[in-house]
This record gives C-alpha cells, structure tokens and sequence, in this order.
C-alpha cells in the first residue's frame, strides 16, 4: 500500500490510509469520527467517515469494500446455472428478485422460453421475498431509531414467509430456486393454502403496526422533514426503488419495463411526495400491501403446466455469442445485470447493477448539516444492504 | 467504651445504611429479572427461561457472569477517573435512601431537608457519567458525556421546579411531614392537587435516570453504548446497578410526594409504599420496552419550551393559592 507519499502530509494524523485522508480537509476544532464498520446501525460493515462540530455533521464520507467478494468476477469464472449461488448471496434479503435477474439476463440471450407456470410461481416467491425484506426493514429500522420492541413482531411475521418459501425454494434466506426457463420446484397446494392465509392475516398486522408505530408521535419528530430528497436529486444520484419513490416518482421497473407476467396484474405503485424519511418509510410499508395484492392476484390466476420448460438446458452449458441486459425491481430499486457471453461456458462479462450502491451515494449530501442521530434515521431509510454495495 | 456510650442516631444510621445497601443489591438483581421478563412478554416470547424455575436465577447468573469477567482499562484512558466513575455513579445512592420514609418510623436519618439531601446527591449522577465518557479516551464516549450533562442541565430545572410546588404546598422540605399531610386514598394525595408537577417530576426523572426514551447518553445505536462503551465487567455492573437504583429513588421520591407515601387502607405502611414504588418502576420499564427514542433537540427542546415554563406556571399558580388559602 503506497499510497501515501514519501513526505506524508498527514503524519501524526490518527487513523489509516481514509481517515488521514478525510482528516486533510477537517476544520479546525473539529472531531473526525470514526462510524462503522462495526457499528449498530450501519448494519453489516458499512463505514463512515464523519467530521462532527459538536452533535453536527460537517462533512461524511462513505468508505466501502470491508465485504467486496468480487460476485462480478467470480460470475465470470464459473458455470452459467452456478451463479445462482451468489445471486443468493449478493442482497440476502430479496434473493429471489437478483436470481430472477440473473436467469432473465440469460434467458433474454439464449431465447429460453419460461412456461406461465414458472412465471407466476416466480411473481408469488419474488413478492414474497419482497415483503420479508420490507418487514426486517420496518424491524430493524425502528431498532436504529431506539424502539427495540418492533423487530420481534417483524419477526413474527418474517417467520411465517420464511416457513412458506422454504417449500419451493429449499432454504430460508440465500434462495438460490430459479433456474433458466423455469423455478427448480412446483408449488403444492399447501402452499397456496399457507400464501392465501398470510394475505389474509397481514392487512390487520400492518393495520396494528400503523397503529402502534407508525402514528407515534416520537417516531414522527424523528422521520418528518428529516433526509429529504427532491426529485432532482434522487435523478441526479441514479436513485431507485422506494427511495426514488418516496421524492414523488412513480418509477417502478415492474410498470416501467414489465418483465415476467407483472403486466398481466392490477396494481398501484405507491408514490409520496415528501421525500423525507417519513415517505420513504410510508411507501414500503405500502408496498407490502401491494406486493399481498399481486400475490393474491397470482394465486387466482394460477395456470397450470410446466414449472420448467423441459427443453432448458441443464448444468454445463454454452449460450450463443451475444450480450443482454435484464432489470427487475428489488425491494431496494432497480436491480440491473448486465452479461457478455463469448460462446464459451463461462460468461465473458457480468456487470451487476445494485440499487443499495446509488442509493448510499445520496448520504453524503443527506447527512450534511443534520444530528448524528439524524444521520442514523437517514442511513436506515435508505435500507441498504451492504454486500450488495461491495458485491 | 461501651455500646450505650455510641449515640442512637450513630447506630440507626449505621444499621440503616447496611440495611439499604442490601435493599438496593436486591433489588437490582430483582429488577434485572423484571426487566427481562417484561421485555419478554412485551416482545412477545418468554423472556429468561432457562436458569431456574421461570428464568428466576438468570439475574444470579448474570451478575456471576459480570463479577468473573476480566476488568479492562482501554488504551491511553486514564485510569484513575474511569475507575472512580462507576464508584461516584454508585456511592451517593444509598445516601438517598437514607431520607426516605418507608414506614412509620423506618427511615435512616431524621432530617427536616430530606428533598434537599436527594436532590444535590442525585447531582452526583451526573458526574459519574461525565466522567466516565470523558475517562474513557473514546469518541463515542465523549459525545455520551456531553449528552449526559446537557440533559441533566435541562431537566433537573422542571424536576426541581415541580418538586418545589409540592414543598410550597405542605410548607416543608421533610418528607415526613410531606407524607403526614396526605391521606391514605388516592384523592387526599398530592397527585390529586397537583397533577401538573406529577406529570413533570415524572418526566423529568425518567429523563433523569437516563432511560429510554430518554436514554440519550447511552444510545445503542447512535453512540454504541455511549458512557458505557469501554467499561467490561462489574464496571459495566456497577453502573447498571447505579441506574436501576436511580429508577427506585425517583420512584420512592414520587411516591412520598405524589402518591402519599406509606399511607394507605388495611394494610401495614411498607406495604403500600413498596406496592406504589413498583408500580412506578414497572411503568418506568414499560415506557423503555415500547416508544422511540427522541432525539437530542428534540429532548432538550421538550424541556426548555414545555417543562420548564410548565413547571413555572405551576409553582406560580401553587404559591398564589398557598397564599390565598394561608398554606402554611
């Protein structure tokens, strides 16, 4: 590591290599401090620079890479139907919407077709996983803002998903189920039971968590006003998902570029136009209900048939010379691959897209000038999920 | 030298302090265990379960697991204040007690400034916590220290404002007299009279004892564990224990002055006065395990613009109809 000139003009400077260097610009009397990568809330190893007078945010600078496990490279090195695995991997808490990515990035460039079947099991999983990661959001969020008691009902909640998409898709977090053409098992009738009685049980438990939480008057002094996003700025930062919609856009790639069979369903893309953390919170506790309301439309129009199209290929396998992109919505924003294939078995290229990594590039300028417990309300409202950032 | 020859008062206070000092212990594993349990059932799973009957020796255990564990000096702290801290955090509590009426005749001091003698030994609190964040060489810490003092500034003014309208009220500064002059129902209380100055004692001592949602000093997910951070061990433990006996004193304080003390029907004083001590900590607990936390502005602003005048108003108000109704 020689990045630091012979004549270094942060001797005597505490810190490595990025805090010396943060510590240049520092005002004077000012306290750099040091938030992460282990810290509560940042939620993994997210670290972060800040320069604080007093309670006050001058100046913070995001560093990354404590969990980069080169996912781009590692896809470049391995066989088509394998990189599964890292998709899993990549943002643990909507995995099934990174390997919808991935199978639809190479199934755009090979021409598998994907029977119904497949494509509305993958719409009910997907939306599943969905509300899983919006509810361990709500839990972990309000934790960040010092409610310790609302994680567990999340939980409680979470659970039950997690007992539902164990069946498909054979584990409870890092679902790796897709495959190209198809999903790797049908769902039972047991399972559209299980779905049709948590659509059913959901709408009075986020009833009861509005109720409790969300019209709590302590929990609106610290959202309201706090972190807020304009349109410009969202558009300027490349940021999607609920952070994009929470500043008044109503851009959701399931609308925008339908994929799968998402244009065969009714559904509202919640938008708020305050662009506070308080519209951020308020539009993913809506999407849960949007994503109960396409579930529901799924399992109604359930066709029958194949889970896999049966010509598909299988394992080792060598897709036509050629590039493709696939984009679908996460449950933090537009998720975007990007692959090259050469003709070999292995790809040429992977170029990941995630949604975590422009929505951090807005915390800097977010986190000017407001409280550290500002900042903390701001970085949790932007749900990031930090090896997604790294990958 | 003879026992007769040492004064009564000499051997009352000496057996008092023993006696608080074990109260105060218990109590601290006790409350250590409700506090679990509580948090358990409001989170909806059983809590501590596993060591004895219930979870009821879990506290035993963990106060074991604390005392057994190696006490560390973090680097470049200086050792002297931070050890000091926790022992300050600690040591002006049992003094506290001392004044408090829980019975007929069961106090450990006869003194006629029994709100005075709390009130300046609660100040201590605060510079425990002072310096264990500055001691500490820590960032966090340090932030957790300036948070400390600036919201014990804040919030002692409307605590002592709102006490005062009480002492205005009876004419004395002696909880025994203040307990004597109410009655053994709810409606002869001071609570009855003085709603207001119940409501921003109570507020003001949970901001005090530095529980959530005003747990600002220490923060879990802002400032790590703010003061705490670098202590290990019983350090740790002490400051804990410090804390939970802090949430008794505001307790036992509100409920000579509010809640008529240890008058009450039927049955013995002690009783009632234990009875309405817990049922303010339990409160005190529950708020922990269900609002958010405010932030700093927020709480500060809590005080300076409602408390404080609040508390103003209040006194203004009370001494204007001591006066008229020739209150002593």
């Amino acid at each position: 590591m020689n990045f630091i000139p012979a004549a270094n003009p942060c001797s005597g400077l505490e810190g490595d290599f990025y805090a010396q260097r943060f510590a240049l610009e520092a005002h004077e009397d000012s306290l750099i401090l040091n938030m992460g990568p282990q810290h509560p809330s940042t939620h993994g190893v997210l670290r972060v620079i800040l320069e604080m007078d007093g309670e006050y945010i001058l100046r913070c600078e995001p560093v990354l890479g404590y969990i980069h496990r080169m996912h781009e490279a590692m896809g470049q090195n391995r066989a088509y139907v394998q990189y599964f695995a890292n998709m899993g991997r990549v943002d643990y808490l909507h995995a099934l919407a990174w390997n919808w990515a991935w199978a639809g990035a190479v199934e755009r460039l090979a021409g598998i077709e994907v029977p119904a079947r497949a494509q509305f099991i993958r719409v009910i999983c997907t939306e599943l996983n969905r509300i899983n990661s919006h509810l361990l959001w709500w839990g972990a969020y309000l934790l960040d803002l010092g409610a310790v008691t609302p994680i567990m009902y999340a939980f409680e909640d979470r659970e039950r998903i997690m007992d539902i998409l164990q069946e498909p898709t054979g584990s409870r977090l890092t679902y790796s189920s897709f495959r190209f053409g198809g999903v790797v098992a049908d769902i039972s009738s047991d399972f559209v039971r299980r779905a049709r009685a948590l659509i059913a049980r959901m709408p009075e438990r986020l009833a009861m968590y509005h109720e409790l939480v969300t019209g709590n008057a302590i929990l609106r002094g610290r959202l309201e006003d706090v972190g807020v996003v304009d349109q410009a700025m969202a558009r300027r930062y490349g940021a999607t998902g609920p952070v994009l919609r929470g500043s008044g856009v109503a851009y959701d790639v399931r609308r925008a570029e339908p994929y799968g069979v998402y244009d065969q369903f009714d559904f509202a893309i919640p938008v708020q136009d305050a662009g506070d953390s308080m519209a951020r919170y308020q539009v993913r506790m809506d999407e849960i209900e949007t994503s109960l309301a396409i579930i529901g439309q799924a399992l109604d129009g359930l066709p029958e048939g194949h889970f896999m199209n049966p010509d598909a290929p299988r394992g080792k396998w060598t897709p036509p010379v050629g590039e493709s992109y696939f984009a679908v919505e996460g449950a933090r924003g537009k998720i975007g691959i990007y692959l090259a294939s050469d003709g070999s078995d292995t790809p040429y290229r992977v170029k990941l897209r995630s949604p975590s990594l422009s929505n951090l590039s807005l915390f800097p300028e977010l986190a000017k000038g407001t409280l550290l417990s500002d900042a903390v309300a701001i970085l949790g409202s932007l749900d990031l999920v930090i090896p997604e950032i790294d990958r | 030298m003879t026992l007769e020859s040492i004064p009564d008062e000499l051997i009352r206070l000496a057996v008092a302090l023993v006696a608080l000092m074990a109260f105060i212990a218990a109590n601290g594993i006790m409350l250590l265990y409700v506090e679990r349990k509580v948090a358990g059932h409001v989170q909806r799973r059983p809590g501590p379960f596993e060591v004895g009957p219930h979870g009821l020796f879990q506290a035993l255990a963990d106060a074991g697991k604390l005392v057994g564990k190696q006490l560390s000096t973090p680097a470049g702290a200086d050792p002297l204040l931070f050890w000091i801290a926790p022992l300050m955090a600690f040591m002006p509590v049992p003094l506290m007690f001392i004044a408090v009426p829980f019975g007929q005749n069961l106090w450990g001091l006869e003194t006629n400034l029994g709100i005075v003698l709390i009130l300046s030994f609660a100040g201590f609190n605060v510079l425990a916590l002072c310096l264990a964040g500055w001691a500490s060489n820590n960032k966090w810490s340090l932030l957790g220290a300036a948070r400390a003092v600036a919201q014990a500034v804040a919030y002692e003014i409307p605590l002592l404002l709102s006490v005062l309208a009480v002492a205005l009220m009876t004419g004395s500064l002696d909880l025994r007299v203040i307990v004597a002059h109410q009655g053994g129902w709810p409606w002869q209380w001071n609570v009855a009279v003085q709603p207001l100055a119940f409501f921003i004692y109570f507020v003001c001592s949970v901001a005090e004892t530095n529980r959530a949602p005003f747990d600002l000093p220490e923060a879990e997910s802002e400032l790590t564990a703010g003061v705490h951070t670098e202590y290990s061990g019983m350090g740790n433990g002490i400051i804990f224990l410090a804390e939970y006996a802090n949430m008794l004193v505001v307790s036992c304080v509100a409920t000579v002055l509010f809640l008529g003390g240890f008058n009450g029907p039927i049955l013995p004083g002690p009783w009632w006065f234990l009875a309405k001590m817990y049922l303010l900590v339990t409160l005190i607990i529950f708020m922990r395990w269900t609002y958010p936390r405010v932030r700093f502005d927020q709480l500060l602003n809590l005080s300076w613009r409602w408390l404080t005048p609040l508390a103003l108003a209040n006194l203004l108000l009370t001494a204007f109809f001591a006066k008229l109704w020739g209150g002593a």
